[in-house]
């Protein structure tokens, strides 16, 4: 009996925190009395900031719901301009045409960097461009003639509806080819766990999905890491966007605008990015 | 003399058979007339042949064909002796409580979503094939032919039980008072006239091992390749629907699937008619 009362007070207490903790009372108030679905999907690289963000608008209204999705840069374009979604996010800029046919209006939030990664086990933590190149379309297929392991190197790509794989072709691997071979995987999370399970493997992810289960490859000697993305050193780097058919009103531009406040450029930093001013 | 109730009940279900069969053929119609502008563009063949390279401006499915063909046939390679071994123990070797044990286990296998399957595959047997064979990744054609193997004999197993029981009595009697052993009785007698319905259970299973997609997705590693080898990756035609239905509607990508579609459709089509064909010739030399 007394667990359990102990354990409501907690509750209420913890409830009450959050919902008036002083961090978050000035930009939440935007929300109040807002009610109604907010959906989301496209690029992966933006799925934990959403959630973050989702989580924290949801707990303090509970009459709007936000549902977020994954897909890919491609999807996120193509579902807001149907009209399936509210936000469509993208880990590139959108390309002119596609700006004109859906009418988009960008938003770009943070910077990001898209970075090799390889198993942490691997000795292997320094590449020059080329290798890098030569590794991706092929040429270059065994650790040992990188000084590592005497075993064959397995790629990891992603779909074709990825920006991040489209920001490492054109500024990681200058447009170089990326072997048939490539495995594919389709999300910056399933990226990071392929390669998380692989200890051969190589691929690539968005600089903020970094953690302690891949180890970034530094690049001509600049690790990638969030400060020499930002400094503009390591040059594998692009926005994120967050899209909208035409301009945004109501729940959608709030949404939109807290990514902007002070709460929500905090919640963007703790998740590796370049929040953008 | 027929009731007003008999004919309205006849033309109900006539209706439906029709509605039926009518949506498999508009399915058909539908993906080719989608597909249809990519075949003016490059012709049928020229899509059916070629490799896969959309930067460069090949949508071929040509990889995704044999890549499909090599982890499904492989994986019936693999679930056809684990099938046929489970049916002979259920229907005749095992002690009969045991039977009853073992039938239900193996409905109750049918029934697992494929994804639980492939969860299994990736974190138990990537990792060993990768190690074993010190080749590759382990996301091979080979660790996913046999996790398919796996989904698929159940169904199978089911199939050759079902087939093994409906043999007539009086034929496994003959057999036993001739003093064969059970071992001889199921090679001699139950597989000559079981024969139909395990085909039966052959297809059905190789329809679900072509038509299934997550399998083959999470475990394949989906290279856009032809395989040299059963250590290589590969990717399905189902898994290419699944990664290209995200691009652009108005690209030449989105519309190569229809291709796979239709060419997933004809194979399976093909299959059932000519299994049809067999079957239908082994019962007129009988």
């Amino acid at each position: 009996m007394k667990k359990v009362s102990l354990l409501q007070t907690a509750l209420a207490v913890s409830v009450l925190a959050l919902a008036c903790s002083p961090a978050f009372c000035g930009s939440l108030d935007a929300f109040k009395g807002e009610k109604g679905v907010l959906k989301i999907s496209g690029g992966t690289a933006h799925i934990p900031v959403m959630k973050d963000v989702a989580q924290k608008v949801m707990a303090a209204n509970p009459g709007i719901q936000i549902t977020i999705a994954g897909g890919g840069s491609g999807v996120g374009i193509k579902q807001v301009g149907e009209g399936l979604v509210d936000i469509g996010n993208t880990g590139r800029k959108p390309s002119d045409d596609e700006i004109s046919r859906y009418n988009l209006k960008l938003f770009r939030w943070a910077v990001d960097g898209v970075a090799p990664v390889v198993n942490p086990s691997n000795v292997v933590k320094k590449l020059t461009k080329n290798q890098l190149i030569d590794i991706f379309s092929g040429k270059i297929d065994n650790w040992k003639t990188l000084g590592g392991t005497d075993r064959k190197i397995n790629l990891y790509t992603r779909d074709e509806a990825s920006g991040t794989r489209e920001v490492f072709w054109e500024k990681g691997l200058d447009k170089g080819a990326i072997a048939p071979s490539a495995h594919v995987v389709v999300s910056n999370g399933a990226m990071k766990s392929a390669v998380a399970q692989d200890p051969y493997g190589i691929g690539y992810v968005s600089v903020g999905h970094i953690d302690r289960t891949v180890a970034p490859v530094a690049l001509d000697g600049v690790v990638p890491t969030i400060e020499t993305v930002s400094k503009g050193t390591y040059k594998i780097s692009r926005g994120l966007f967050s899209n909208t058919k035409g301009a945004p009103a109501g729940l959608k531009k709030k949404f939109i605008d807290f990514l902007y406040t002070p709460d929500g450029v905090k919640i963007i930093e703790q998740h590796g990015f370049i929040p953008s001013r | 003399m027929k009731t007003v109730r008999e004919i309205a009940a006849e033309r109900t279900f006539l209706l439906s058979a029709l509605a039926s069969s009518s949506i498999t053929v508009g399915i058909l119609a539908f993906m080719v007339f989608m597909g249809l502008p990519l075949l003016h563009e490059g012709g049928f063949f020229a899509i059916l042949g070629n490799a896969w390279d959309p930067y460069r401006g090949a949508y071929g499915i040509y990889p995704m064909i044999a890549g499909t063909a090599a982890v499904s046939l492989l994986g019936l390679a693999v679930a056809f002796p684990l099938s046929l071994g489970c049916s002979f123990l259920t229907a005749g070797i095992a002690p009969k409580p045991l039977r009853g044990v073992l039938r239900r286990f193996i409905e109750l296998m049918t029934g697992i979503p494929t994804v639980i399957y492939g969860f299994v595959g990736i974190f138990l047997l990537v990792p060993i094939i990768r190690e074993f064979f010190r080749d590759g990744s382990g996301m091979c054609v080979l660790t996913a032919a046999l996790v398919l193997g796996v989904m698929i004999s159940p169904t199978m197993t089911l199939f050759f039980r079902d087939a093994f029981d409906r043999i007539p009595r009086a034929y496994l009697n003959a057999a036993d008072a001739l003093g064969a052993s059970r071992a001889q009785k199921l090679i001699h007698v139950m597989l000559p006239l079981a024969k139909k319905g395990m085909l039966n259970g052959v297809i059905l299973a190789l329809g679900r091992a072509v038509g299934d997609t997550l399998i083959a997705l999470m475990l394949a590693g989906n290279s856009a390749q032809v395989p040299s080898s059963v250590m290589e990756p590969a990717r399905t035609l189902t898994a290419h629907i699944a990664l290209v239905i995200a691009a652009d509607y108005e690209s030449p990508e989105f519309r190569s699937i229809f291709a796979c579609g239709v060419v997933l459709y004809l194979f399976t089509m093909a299959l059932t008619f000519l299994v049809r064909y067999l079957a239908h010739g082994e019962d007129a030399r009988i």
